[in-house]
């Protein structure tokens, strides 16, 4: 009754091409910007910030990443969790190369690092498509695993293997290292999420995220219209990298403090992030974000119900969680491979015409 | 022979012999990609479960009594019986034919005339549940699997070597009946395909699903022929790993070793695994010896990919694989 466009007139063109076109939607999401910025940092702990807001912001940065590049531009990379190492160790030496640069700049350094090697493992997919490229985009997972594992320089010869973030500050609040408050980690999360949402969903409307959907939707006759697959393709690469880049950055740095690369972003990363594509919904920017939401509280809520609730083993937990996640995603699948994002877009629909919908 | 030739020939003859290992993994792959163009990333989950439905069955554990402990809060663990391995494995056999019918019903059914990446990551989903199942079934613990396959180093190839070349080559029992094993199946499975109306069958539909449809091929039944096939080649190679290196989750990444081999040799080519994963095994073996040390060793994690990767930027379809053609 209240959710529709009747009465909403536009009388300008920078009005009718908005990202929320009405009323109603543009004062949720104002209203829902001023809570994420004003009310959650007085109120959060750390328990909320480590088991769910600060995962959730992170990884739907990466989420974001990758849906850029599999879902607007359709190339599938498996290779998610070795870029995010890539962010995490630039970030590490970028700290402890230069201490007195602000972390800010670090992260974003970071993330123009993770662009740069993506280009490059892009490249063959200039040559190679589909699961050909998926298989590809593997060998830059375990190449940089490796890398980061084998090369002493790249984790400054710690004895242990591992790389630990020194403290930083940002505006006198200490944002990574042990002395973090869960408010600030959460904020400096927030507003890099917040930057790159805004730059993902302009850039997806914009010329290069048309000529990514051309791509994606039939490459040779997108090349046959004039798309240069070659730009195209690379700068999917390149920006998708970035973002995940600066996930893998703010993981490390913020969320985790410490890192060893093999756990940290082992191949399991890879899939969580693309779990997270498919199950919010791939080429949507608003599905990111639910499928981010997704896969960070599933486990909390699962474990807390079947570990907290009635007392099982962990490990059997965690065998459930599998089996669910897995179930979910084929169920997703099937019945809407659109997934949640597609979902949330009938429920407007419906309730456009609601409570009449004849 | 200089010393240097002697250890890298040893190199690259354990490297065929874990080559045929690598193709045993990739023949569950081709044959389910030529037959309904899936690419089933739940072939290495399959051997896994393969494996500890094997191991479970043969020590008579009880399903699902780690689950049915925490709920009822009971105790149990066996049944107190142990079966011959070979009653075992054809029960297992018999379990993965029930897991092929209940993936074509369950989920392939639904998933008809999809897009195969879309496909792919329904079998990525499967492939998380079925090792959710599996651990939730069995038990996450290593387990031992011995079926009764020789182990050890050969004695007889030692000392042949030894009198030959004044140096002993270290060749697993293991690694030979494998090698064995994997010829007979593949000498089966082109027999099978080539002479018997299925196989024919199987072929029609790889070739043309449509056409294949069109003459009368039930295509829902050789889907769940193929995939119990690509089963049976899953329970192999999970024996054959599994004795190798007990049963255990890392099993299931083996389907990880796989993919190098399925993109070197073509997704649509038996003979291409065979050969792919021995160039794979090899060239790996090779590559830690000669270069390995130079670079700080355990180069074999993505060696394979980095191979596959530079020989597909030249020959984008495989060395066997049918040539990709595109229209618009």
């Amino acid at each position: 009754m209240f959710y529709r466009e009747a009465g909403d007139f536009k009388t300008s063109y920078v009005e009718d091409s908005q990202t929320f076109p009405l009323r109603l939607d543009r004062r949720a999401y104002y209203v829902l910007l001023a809570v994420a910025f004003g009310v959650v940092p007085l109120f959060i702990n750390d328990y909320w910030a480590n088991a769910v807001f600060v995962p959730f912001l992170i990884y739907a940065i990466a989420a974001l990443g990758l849906n850029i590049l599999t879902g607007y531009c359709g190339q599938v990379s498996l290779g998610t969790g070795g870029f995010m190492a890539v962010g995490a160790y630039s970030v590490y030496k970028l700290m402890t190369a230069f201490p007195d640069v602000s972390i800010v700049i670090h992260i974003l350094l970071a993330g123009l690092i993770t662009a740069g090697v993506g280009l490059l493992f892009g490249l063959p997919s200039l040559r190679i498509k589909g699961f050909y490229l998926a298989v590809a985009t593997l060998a830059a997972q375990f190449f940089l695993v490796w890398l980061f594992n084998k090369v002493p320089w790249f984790y400054n010869y710690s004895a242990s293997g591992q790389i630990s973030a020194p403290e930083r500050t940002v505006l006198g609040h200490a944002v990574t290292g042990p002395n973090t408050t869960a408010a600030a980690k959460y904020l400096i999360c927030l507003t890099l999420l917040f930057a790159l949402a805004w730059l993902a969903r302009n850039l997806t409307r914009g010329a290069f995220g048309r000529k990514w959907m051309a791509i994606r939707d039939m490459d040779i006759a997108a090349e046959i219209i004039g798309v240069n697959p070659l730009t195209a393709k690379l700068s999917a690469f390149a920006v998708s990298s970035f973002y995940i880049g600066v996930a893998g950055a703010l993981l490390f740095s913020v969320y985790l403090g410490a890192a060893e690369v093999g756990e940290a972003f082992g191949i399991q990363k890879s899939f969580l992030v693309l779990f997270m594509v498919i199950i919010g919904g791939l080429g949507s920017i608003f599905g990111s974000f639910a499928g981010a939401a997704f896969m960070v509280l599933l486990p909390v809520l699962l474990k807390n119900v079947l570990v907290g609730q009635l007392g099982w083993a962990t490990d059997l937990a965690a065998h459930i969680e599998l089996m669910i996640v897995g179930g979910l995603i084929v169920t997703f699948l099937i019945v809407e491979p659109h997934g949640l994002a597609q979902l949330w877009r009938l429920t407007k629909e419906k309730l456009r015409l609601w409570p009449f919908p004849h | 022979m200089p010393e240097q030739m002697l250890f890298a020939t040893e190199a690259a003859l354990n490297g065929l012999m874990a080559g045929v290992m690598y193709s045993l993994v990739a023949l569950g792959f081709v044959l389910i990609f030529k037959a309904s163009g899936i690419f089933n990333y739940a072939q290495g989950v399959m051997a896994l479960f393969a494996a500890l439905t094997l191991v479970g069955i043969q020590t008579g554990q009880i399903p699902f009594s780690h689950l049915i402990n925490a709920i009822f809060g009971t105790d149990l663990h066996h049944f107190g019986w142990e079966l011959p391995a070979i009653v075992a494995i054809v029960l297992t056999g018999l379990v993965m034919i029930l897991l092929a019918v209940l993936i074509e019903r369950i989920v392939l059914k639904h998933l008809i005339n999809q897009e195969p990446i879309i496909l792919f990551m329904a079998t990525i989903g499967l492939a998380y549940f079925l090792e959710g199942f599996g651990d939730l079934m069995w038990g996450s613990d290593i387990k031992k699997l011995d079926v009764g396959l020789p182990q050890g180093i050969n004695e007889t190839i030692d000392r042949v070597t030894y009198d030959a070349f004044g140096y002993g080559f270290f060749i697993d029992n293991l690694d030979i009946v494998a090698t064995v094993v994997a010829g007979l199946l593949v000498l089966t499975l082109s027999l099978f395909s080539q002479y018997t109306k299925y196989g024919r069958a199987l072929r029609a539909v790889a070739d043309d699903h449509q056409a294949a449809l069109s003459v009368g091929i039930s295509l829902r039944f050789i889907w769940i022929l193929v995939w119990s096939i690509a089963g049976i080649v899953a329970l192999v190679a999970g024996i054959m790993w599994g004795a190798k290196s007990g049963v255990q989750f890392s099993l299931s990444l083996i389907a990880l070793k796989a993919l190098p081999v399925l993109m070197l040799g073509g997704f649509t080519s038996i003979p291409g695994a065979i050969v792919g994963g021995l160039i794979i095994g090899m060239g790996e073996k090779l590559f830690e010896f000669f270069v390995g040390p130079m670079i700080g060793g355990a180069t074999e994690n993505w060696f394979a990919y980095v191979l596959a990767l530079v020989f597909l930027v030249f020959r984008p379809q495989g060395l066997f694989g049918e040539r990709i053609i595109e229209r618009v």
